[in-house]
């Protein structure tokens, strides 16, 4: 027999063996880290006074983006892709709000619950008309772009409507000492509770199933059209989370989706999830996402115009998941 | 009976692939479903494993009816299979792949290590380990999942010579325990030493059920084959050509082979191919699927680099990086599926005059005159029914294939490659691609015919080559090449095993 099927475990090299290949399995996550290390030395370097503020201010901004961009991770996953997640997202803040500005504060927890069953609902119908339409990922997720973002104008035509102030204060501020951002806590937990479970279940195996060969999959025994289904519902939970986050910060609901779609692909991809589905986890995606927005905070701190700043952003996507391939190549030669 | 499906169908719209088949398995025992290519074999497999639903049929599993709609329904009624590409997802790891399907993990390393591979790294990515490997653990998490009926697909194709005997000693022991193995195997030799009772099954139809004893071979294969008659008219006129060519061979072996190929192996289909084609000759390629014979036009055609081997063109060495390279070498390739090589939105015209708009010197404006000249030419020898204009994608399956191999006459072709060219193509047109066939080595071209239809090779070639198992097995002049003799060398029953090996040499 040849020899990587005899890699049986032996000795005392072992746990040093284990460690080496988690490393090495996880070297783009790391590699992201060690980016994220270097840019916040840098920010630091470029900006003396950067500090707790800094880091707070960085977390706030990057949280919607970081939970809806876990969302987009886990359809991605599937070897899906969601385009309609801005439009989720919206659809959440304005229903957040409408219902919390007219149902009082005592009812904000139900409230929360309402917007973020309905996250999961919309995930679940785009989930649903892509199994049952046979239609691909991205042209039904192009099409209910359209639906949830006329659904959100639907419930409120202008921003507006009003978050209750403790729910607000979930995500502002710190805990315990000045530099943990309630953000940054509110980001753990979100992941920490849905997330972390569920990779280890059979659904979480289902979707990495389902992404990486649909065919074995299905010869395993996975129900790919249940997998499909509730993956989706997770990606709008998560771009519920999201929505609530937005509306959150501002304090009301804005029917008008922002630039969410395509920074939640950009992070995926720079986050090391193949678009073709299977590899891949939610840690590095949300790096990214901080990578990216603190190298568009530096930009503008160096005072770079912000056109020639997106061009900078964007030729250092292409670079890295191009230096990513590269290195992908040369493990598969050797 | 423990399994039991009898009057399964299934059509496709027009096609019928299965039309009246019976499986009837007797627990504690190896059972063998035989079929040449198109018999219905695999459409059999995934009604029972659940990948498709049959249009009539009846199922019943130890006597009572089941109606089986998915793989995991199929799981959960005991009927587990291992197909010929693993089940295995290649981005998890080998626990994850275990815990996908809720294998017990004590009776999956209790299997393994019967099954000669003890303390496989379970925390291997399942693409990281080689295919032998992962067939293995495919076999492995099967039996560890104590189904009623192991349904093995091809199982010991790609597994080295240790592991399999291995793997049959296991699947041998399997029926002890009153539980049933449905075994699928091209090799005779495999079925006649495990296998108790077999079932044949030809055009869609169960045509036979017999005991498995020392030379069933023999009779499995007439059972494949069914009474031959039809093919009565085309032998006739195949064996006239074929003696009309027979004074030649002298000549054409006197100025040297067109294409010699020495020694070409590719991973582990393809086990170093040797022979020789001349110039003038068709020379017929038979095999069963999988046999390594898609690597071979792969190599030949420049799609793909082979690990070892050379080969030379009139003599002199060649290296394929890209199927240009074939192509200015001479060698063409017909692919089976005409999408592969033709721009089906353009004209017959165009994609007749395609090959002479392709070299780069001729880039620019494209002699509208010389062009005509030539495709006309090539469009009078197609017998096209429709004029010339019309978009390609309008055409039968079998014009479309005419247009691709008239294409390289209308270009004078040195040497053709064409991979099952006929492949669902009526009796009439494959009559007029045979005859294309010939005539274009009648000009001294050099034609590679690899079919899956036996009665080809009597129809359109010289001689044969028999591929098995990623080797050429047998060679015979084409009028030595009836079905029965084709269909026992490609199932690797060979007389004379020893000199045939490694031949390809006349």
């Amino acid at each position: 027999m040849t020899a990587p099927a005899m890699a049986a475990p032996s000795g005392g090299n072992d746990l040093a063996r284990t460690v080496i290949r988690l490393a090495r399995r996880n070297s783009w996550v790391i590699g992201l880290w060690i980016l994220l290390g270097l840019l916040l030395i840098f920010t630091k370097s470029i900006l003396p006074n950067f500090g707790a503020t800094g880091i707070n201010n960085l977390t706030l901004a990057a949280l919607p983006f970081a939970l809806a961009t876990a969302g987009q991770a886990i359809a991605v996953l599937t070897g899906g892709i969601d385009l309609s997640i801005g439009s989720i997202m919206a659809v959440t803040g304005v229903i957040a709000a409408k219902l919390m500005d007219s149902a009082g504060d005592e009812f904000a927890v139900l409230v929360i619950a309402v917007a973020l069953g309905a996250g999961l609902l919309m995930g679940a119908i785009n989930g649903a008309l892509i199994w049952f339409t046979r239609v691909p990922d991205i042209i039904v997720t192009l099409a209910m772009l359209f639906v949830w973002a006329g659904t959100a104008l639907l419930i409120l035509d202008r921003p507006g409507g009003e978050i209750a102030d403790w729910v607000r204060s979930l995500i502002r501020g710190t805990v315990a000492i000045e530099w943990v951002p309630r953000a940054l806590l509110f980001l753990i937990v979100a992941i920490a509770i849905i997330w972390i479970p569920l990779k280890r279940s059979q659904l979480g195996l289902s979707i990495y199933a389902v992404g990486s060969d649909r065919r074995a999959a299905i010869r395993s025994g996975v129900n790919v059209r249940r997998t499909k289904i509730l993956a989706y519902a997770l990606t709008g939970l998560f771009a519920a989370l999201a929505g609530l986050v937005v509306a959150m910060n501002t304090g009301q609901g804005d029917p008008v989706p922002g630039q969410y779609l395509l920074a939640t692909v950009a992070a995926v991809v720079l986050g090391g999830v193949s678009l073709a589905g299977g590899t891949g986890g939610l840690i590095g995606p949300i790096v990214a996402v901080f990578i990216l927005r603190l190298v568009r905070a530096d930009l503008t701190f160096l005072g770079i115009d912000n056109s020639f700043a997106t061009v900078i952003e964007g030729a250092m996507l292409v670079g890295v998941v191009m230096l990513g391939a590269v290195v992908a190549r040369r493990q598969g030669q050797s | 009976m423990l399994l039991e499906a009898t009057g399964v169908a299934k059509t496709y719209g027009a096609v019928i692939a299965l039309r009246d088949a019976a499986l009837r398995v007797r627990p504690g025992e190896v059972h063998a479903l035989m079929g040449a290519n198109g018999a219905g074999k695999s459409t059999m497999v995934k009604i029972l494993t659940g990948a498709i639903n049959p249009t009539a049929g009846d199922i019943k599993l130890r006597g009572e009816h089941r109606e089986i709609h998915s793989p995991a329904e199929a799981r959960r009624s005991g009927i587990v299979s291992v197909f010929q590409e693993p089940a295995l997802i290649p981005d998890l790891d080998i626990s994850s792949n275990l815990r996908l399907t809720a294998t017990p993990v004590e009776a999956f390393d209790e299997r393994m290590a019967e099954l000669g591979i003890p303390g496989v790294d379970k925390m291997a990515y399942a693409r990281e380990l080689p295919l032998a490997t992962l067939r293995v653990i495919d076999l492995a998490r099967a039996l560890a999942a104590d189904p009623d009926i192991l349904l093995l697909d091809e199982m010991t194709a790609a597994l080295p010579a240790d592991l399999t005997d291995l793997v049959l000693k296991t699947v041998g022991d399997y029926r002890s325990t009153g539980r049933s193995v449905v075994f699928i195997s091209h090799r005779l030799l495999e079925i006649q030493s495990l296998c108790d009772r077999a079932t044949v099954l030809r055009d869609g139809v169960t045509v036979g059920v017999l005991d498995v004893g020392p030379g069933a071979g023999e009779e499995i294969v007439s059972l494949m084959l069914g009474p031959i008659d039809e093919g009565e008219a085309s032998r006739a006129s195949a064996q006239a050509t074929a003696s009309e060519e027979t004074e030649e061979p002298a000549s054409k072996t006197a100025r040297g082979p067109r294409l010699t190929v020495q020694g070409i192996s590719s991973g582990t289909k393809l086990k170093s191919v040797s022979f020789d084609l001349y110039a003038g000759e068709v020379l017929g390629m038979v095999g069963l699927e999988g046999q390594g014979q898609d690597e071979l036009f792969d190599v030949l055609a420049g799609a793909r680099k082979p690990d070892d081997g050379e080969m030379f063109v009139n003599g002199s060495k060649v290296k394929f990086g890209h199927p240009a390279d074939a192509i200015a070498a001479g060698l063409v390739f017909v692919p089976a599926n005409r999408a592969e090589a033709l721009l089906p939105q353009r004209s017959v015209r165009e994609n007749i005059s395609l090959p002479f708009a392709a070299r780069i010197r001729d880039w620019g404006p494209i002699n509208i005159g010389r062009e005509r000249e030539k495709v006309d030419g090539a469009i009078d020898r197609l017998q096209i029914d429709t004029r010339a204009q019309a978009e390609v994608s309008r055409l039968s399956g079998g014009n479309q294939q005419k247009v691709t191999i008239a294409r390289w006459i209308a270009k004078g072709v040195e040497t053709m490659l064409c991979f099952d060219p006929t492949r669902g193509i009526d009796v009439r047109t494959k009559r007029q691609i045979y005859q294309l066939l010939r005539d274009l080595a009648a000009a001294g071209a050099a034609v590679i015919l690899y079919t899956s239809e036996l009665e080809e090779i009597q129809a359109a070639c010289d001689r044969t080559l028999v591929i098995f198992g990623g080797e050429i097995v047998d060679e015979m002049p084409a009028h030595e090449a009836d079905e029965p003799t084709l269909m026992r060398a490609a199932h690797g029953l060979i007389e004379d095993v020893p000199s045939a090996h490694g031949g390809g040499h006349a």
